[in-house]
């Protein structure tokens, strides 16, 4: 067995190479049914954080994903320009913007299902290794309430996952590094 | 929760589970062993203090949406983006190198057509961002930023400027070792990492915060890149190689056999 390469940081200057033009639209801009989430990142003293990437990782609207191990394949819809991956560079005011749809619900290998979410990571000058964390959506209550990954959250802690509807229609998703309001994140 | 809602959701779903097969197996990646990866509260580094989680991580099992990834191909890559030297109409200053590896996973397999982004200080150790103040030169002819797929073998290859230490204002006097900053995807979202590759014979390592975050001696000199006279071209360039080692896949019964 190879040793494994260890983490490092992004830093302050990674937004020379990693942010990408389309980089926040997982789907092309006017798919039908594309949802907007936007959010902030926040430091331990409540502050934004203008030099944090956030990226994005889904399975389509069907629960599926175009990769070799997902044993069901592609969705046989074939979501014409869905990416599954999206990746934001945060702005001055520490906030983010991915454009993409809402994924299925998915099985898992011990028959129980998944409710909808992205698994979310968070890279920053800061942080020697990358934050995982994952959004779920707020109008899934009764999957959200069967979903084993949220079920194994402290009930306390399970809203920091859970994305906030916005009165324009867009879902807000705050990731907080640190504090009271600390987003829950995964030891992946 | 109730299980009469887990029942009446997977009745809701049950249209598009049924062609399924019946029971869905799926690939699960090694956990890293204790001290390869950086701690994230590090006192060495002042910027974690207020960046890093201080609840304890939940652990995530390994399902769909983790050991699958964005396969990222070809159609990104335009013909310069591995020749940091060729991106501007002159050439740019400073000790040309090359600097090529294999991507594998910790069991040894090369890891085939994933994507590398790479960015790195020009020779004077000035990086090309709007939040850089280092009173060094920028050079017209170099950006700092690569590209490439790996081949078959996992196999990549850049051709660059060695990078310049530069000063930060972690502490007194702090200079960062010469590096290049490397992203990666591999296959699955379980894979991606972002790392530094450092240069051998480096006196400023011993003195770097971010270096000697890696708690394991072996895993922290994993990041030093090797020189290599039959990389080296003669009258050209200097040769490096660096190998970069994902995680792999725990044994599985179900997964096929490899070499």
């Amino acid at each position: 067995m190879s040793g494994l390469t260890p983490s490092q940081t992004v830093g302050p200057y990674f937004a020379m190479r990693l942010p990408w033009p389309d980089g926040p639209y997982v789907v092309t801009d006017g798919t039908p049914d594309a949802i907007t989430i936007v959010g902030r990142v926040f430091d331990g003293a409540g502050n934004v954080i203008p030099d944090a990437i956030i990226e994005t990782w889904q399975a389509d609207q069907d629960g599926r994903f175009a990769h070799p191990d997902d044993p069901r394949g592609a969705s046989p819809a074939g979501y014409g320009g869905f990416r599954g991956f999206g990746r934001c560079e945060t702005a001055a005011d520490g906030s983010y913007r991915i454009v993409t749809v809402k994924p299925g619900p998915l099985p898992t290998p011990d028959g129980d299902i998944e409710a909808p979410h992205l698994d979310v990571s968070v890279f920053a000058r800061g942080l020697l290794d990358r934050l995982v964390t994952r959004m779920y959506f707020p109008d899934e209550l009764a999957a959200n309430a069967a979903d084993p990954v949220l079920c194994s959250v402290e009930p306390a802690r399970r809203g920091t996952l859970i994305a906030i509807a916005e009165p324009e229609g867009h879902l807000r998703f705050d990731v907080w590094l640190q504090g009271g309001r600390e987003t829950v994140f995964f030891d992946l | 929760m109730t299980s009469d809602v887990r029942t009446a959701f997977r009745q809701e779903t049950q249209p598009q589970v049924r062609q399924e097969p019946s029971r869905l197996l799926l690939p699960v990646y090694e956990r890293p062993p204790a001290g390869v990866h950086p701690p994230l509260d590090y006192s060495g580094y002042r910027s974690t203090a207020l960046r890093h989680p201080k609840r304890p991580l939940v652990l995530l099992p390994h399902r769909l949406t983790e050991v699958t990834g964005p396969l990222l191909g070809s159609d990104l890559i335009t013909a310069t983006d591995a020749d940091l030297t060729a991106q501007h109409d002159g050439e740019p200053i400073g000790q040309r190198i090359i600097v090529t590896g294999r991507v594998l996973d910790s069991d040894g397999r090369p890891v085939p057509d994933t994507l590398l982004e790479i960015w790195q200080a020009n020779a004077a150790g000035r990086y090309r961002h709007s939040r850089e103040h280092h009173p060094a030169p920028l050079d017209p002819n170099f950006t700092g930023i690569g590209r490439c797929i790996t081949d078959a073998g996992g196999r990549y290859r850049f051709v660059t400027i060695a990078p310049g230490a530069y000063p930060w204002g972690n502490h007194y006097n702090a200079w960062r070792p010469a590096h290049i900053h490397f992203s990666l995807f591999g296959r699955a979202f379980s894979q991606r990492l972002v790392t530094q590759m450092y240069f051998p014979g480096d006196p400023l390592l011993v003195l770097d915060p971010m270096f000697n975050s890696v708690p394991d001696e072996a895993a922290r000199q994993r990041l030093i890149a090797r020189f290599d006279i039959n990389l080296t071209q003669p009258e050209w360039a200097l040769g490096y190689e660096w190998d970069i080692v994902l995680r792999g896949r725990s044994a599985t019964a179900f997964e096929e056999p490899h070499e």
